[in-house]
């Protein structure tokens, strides 16, 4: 019988009493779970990894605006900007979250991480990290399934759907993801991990998915880099020990309640907040398709 | 929850974005409708509902379902540049909207699709994270989910159609999945729709299809290959 991943203290339990690695029980359970093959578990992962750097480059390299035009190549300019804020690898790792999930917007090749309005985070900070560290490809994909188990967990005590949970569920969900595979891939041992995701959860929660004209795009993509920022920021903390006060796993099941209250304006209707606005609700008039049939109650498709 | 979810559902599925509801979900309606169709279609009408009727342009799902249309995948990069391989391919197509039929799921997108002499009508819903489900084929109540193998079977509605159509299939050693069968009328023609775990033989096929109170099989492998 494999871990089934319903909570956090469960996993760490598991791993010490198997003398398994974190990565190893999320390969096994999906081994037994999935009937899966090991080596096409990795080799999975691996296109996985590759379609995210293909993502990164795509966004950095090709014409990246969107239909409705509030995406316009943000990721280059930021990646090319003169002017470094904190570091050059502060500056790349924004600009690669933000150039995968512009990918996203416009139509082009990227990995639902755990969701497509998520997919610019586990690109952003692994591409970063592996460059920074000079890990070895197989480090990454170990941390992937780090990652993977993290969400399996999520999944199971709250959402990982904007629909259900708000942005913290899509967003938030892949900050933790990412918080937990860069501890991994430096070493950290569970505990820092789990702190990692823990705080990265604590500082997310509570954001509401207000996608303006309902687009995947304002503000899902800065939400993206501003989520990669996160997770680097919570793993610096992990990683040195410091603790979360709170267990990951109540983390989590606060993420769950708030997600639960929050009011469906909230959750990805583009109802409230940004989308609400009036440049939101001006912008909304202009892409959305005005010219729709409305049908008279009598004649109801059958 | 039923299915414990796989790793490749957290990380993963590679698709085209923006939304799985908007792209990889229509284009796996499409697929499921083309299966049905035969071949890609001549000609198509579209009508987006609900949800969909106001978002479809601005989310690509129109790209999404004439690339699904043309065969092509959710994770393949021709989706953005969908109207063009239909223009050289020949398809014809018209898109509507229709904003307020609350009969049907948010996103709902009906296909009207004509190859040759052939017309079929599909009702598709998108989920969400990629999930389908067909709602309606021909105007018989389907509800599939194209995820295994399935097959639609359009019979006289005799008495013991279900029992003989099932043992033939338990023969094949394919667990059914889910059964639905729904009339238009009493001795109407019937609909059987049998989703299975694995695929069954052609000769198989062939031996349901001769028989002549069956009138019309279609039989639909993995939409995703």
């Amino acid at each position: 019988m494999s871990f089934l991943f319903d909570s956090f203290k469960a996993w760490k339990t598991y791993c010490e009493a198997k003398h398994r690695s974190l990565h190893q029980v999320v390969l096994d359970y999906e081994v037994s779970q999935k009937n899966a093959i090991e080596d096409q578990i990795w080799a999975g992962l691996f296109r996985a990894y590759t379609v995210m750097r293909d993502a990164v480059e795509t966004g950095l390299r090709e014409e990246m605006s969107s239909r409705s035009g509030m995406i316009n190549n943000g990721a280059k300019k930021v990646f090319r900007h003169p002017v470094s804020v904190l570091s050059p690898e502060f500056q790349k790792l924004i600009s690669r979250a933000l150039a995968a999930k512009e990918v996203n917007s416009c139509m082009g090749r990227v990995v639902a991480a755990p969701t497509a309005g998520a997919s610019g985070i586990l690109p952003g900070t692994l591409y970063t990290l592996q460059e920074i560290h000079q890990l070895p490809d197989h480090k990454i994909l170990e941390g992937m399934l780090v990652a993977a188990g993290i969400a399996l967990i999520i999944e199971q005590k709250a959402s990982l759907a904007g629909a259900v949970g708000g942005c913290q569920a899509e967003t938030g969900s892949a900050a933790a993801m990412a918080a937990g595979a860069i501890v991994y891939c430096l070493d950290g041992d569970i505990d820092q991990v789990f702190n990692a995701v823990a705080i990265t959860i604590q500082c997310m929660l509570g954001l509401v998915c207000d996608p303006v004209a309902g687009l995947v795009e304002v503000p899902c993509v800065v939400r993206n880099a501003s989520a990669a920022a996160i997770a680097n920021s919570s793993a610096q903390i992990a990683l040195a020990g410091v603790g979360a006060v709170i267990p990951v796993d109540e983390c989590i099941e606060a993420m769950g309640e708030i997600g639960a209250s929050m009011e469906s304006r909230y959750k990805e209707t583009a109802m409230g907040g940004l989308a609400a606005t009036l440049t939101g609700q001006e912008i909304s008039k202009r892409v959305l398709i005005q010219d729709i049939e409305l049908l008279p109650d009598e004649n109801l498709p059958e | 929850m039923g299915t414990k979810s796989s790793i490749f559902d957290m990380i993963g599925p590679v698709m085209i974005g923006p939304s799985s509801s908007h792209t990889a979900g229509v284009v796996r309606i499409a697929r499921a409708a083309i299966k049905i169709l035969g071949g890609r279609p001549d000609s198509a009408t579209i009508t987006f509902y609900n949800s969909f009727a106001r978002t479809y342009e601005g989310h690509g799902s129109d790209r999404a379902i004439i690339g699904g249309l043309l065969d092509f995948n959710t994770d393949d990069e021709r989706i953005r540049t969908a109207f063009d391989f239909a223009a050289a391919n020949g398809l014809q197509y018209t898109f509507k909207s229709v904003g307020n039929a609350s009969i049907y799921h948010p996103n709902t997108i009906k296909l009207n699709l004509k190859k040759g002499d052939r017309e079929i009508e599909v009702i598709g819903e998108s989920l969400g994270g990629g999930v389908i489900n067909i709602a309606a084929v021909d105007g018989f109540n389907a509800n599939f989910s194209a995820q295994s193998h399935t097959l639609i079977i359009k019979a006289d509605d005799i008495s013991g159609a279900i029992a003989f159509i099932s043992s033939v299939i338990a023969q094949e050693k394919t667990n059914i999945a889910t059964m639905s069968v729904s009339r238009k009328g009493k001795n109407d023609l019937a609909c059987h729709v049998i989703e299975m775990d694995s695929g069954i033989r052609e000769t198989t096929i062939a031996y349901l299809r001769s028989l002549t109170w069956i009138k019309e099989l279609i039989y639909i492998p993995d939409i995703d290959i």
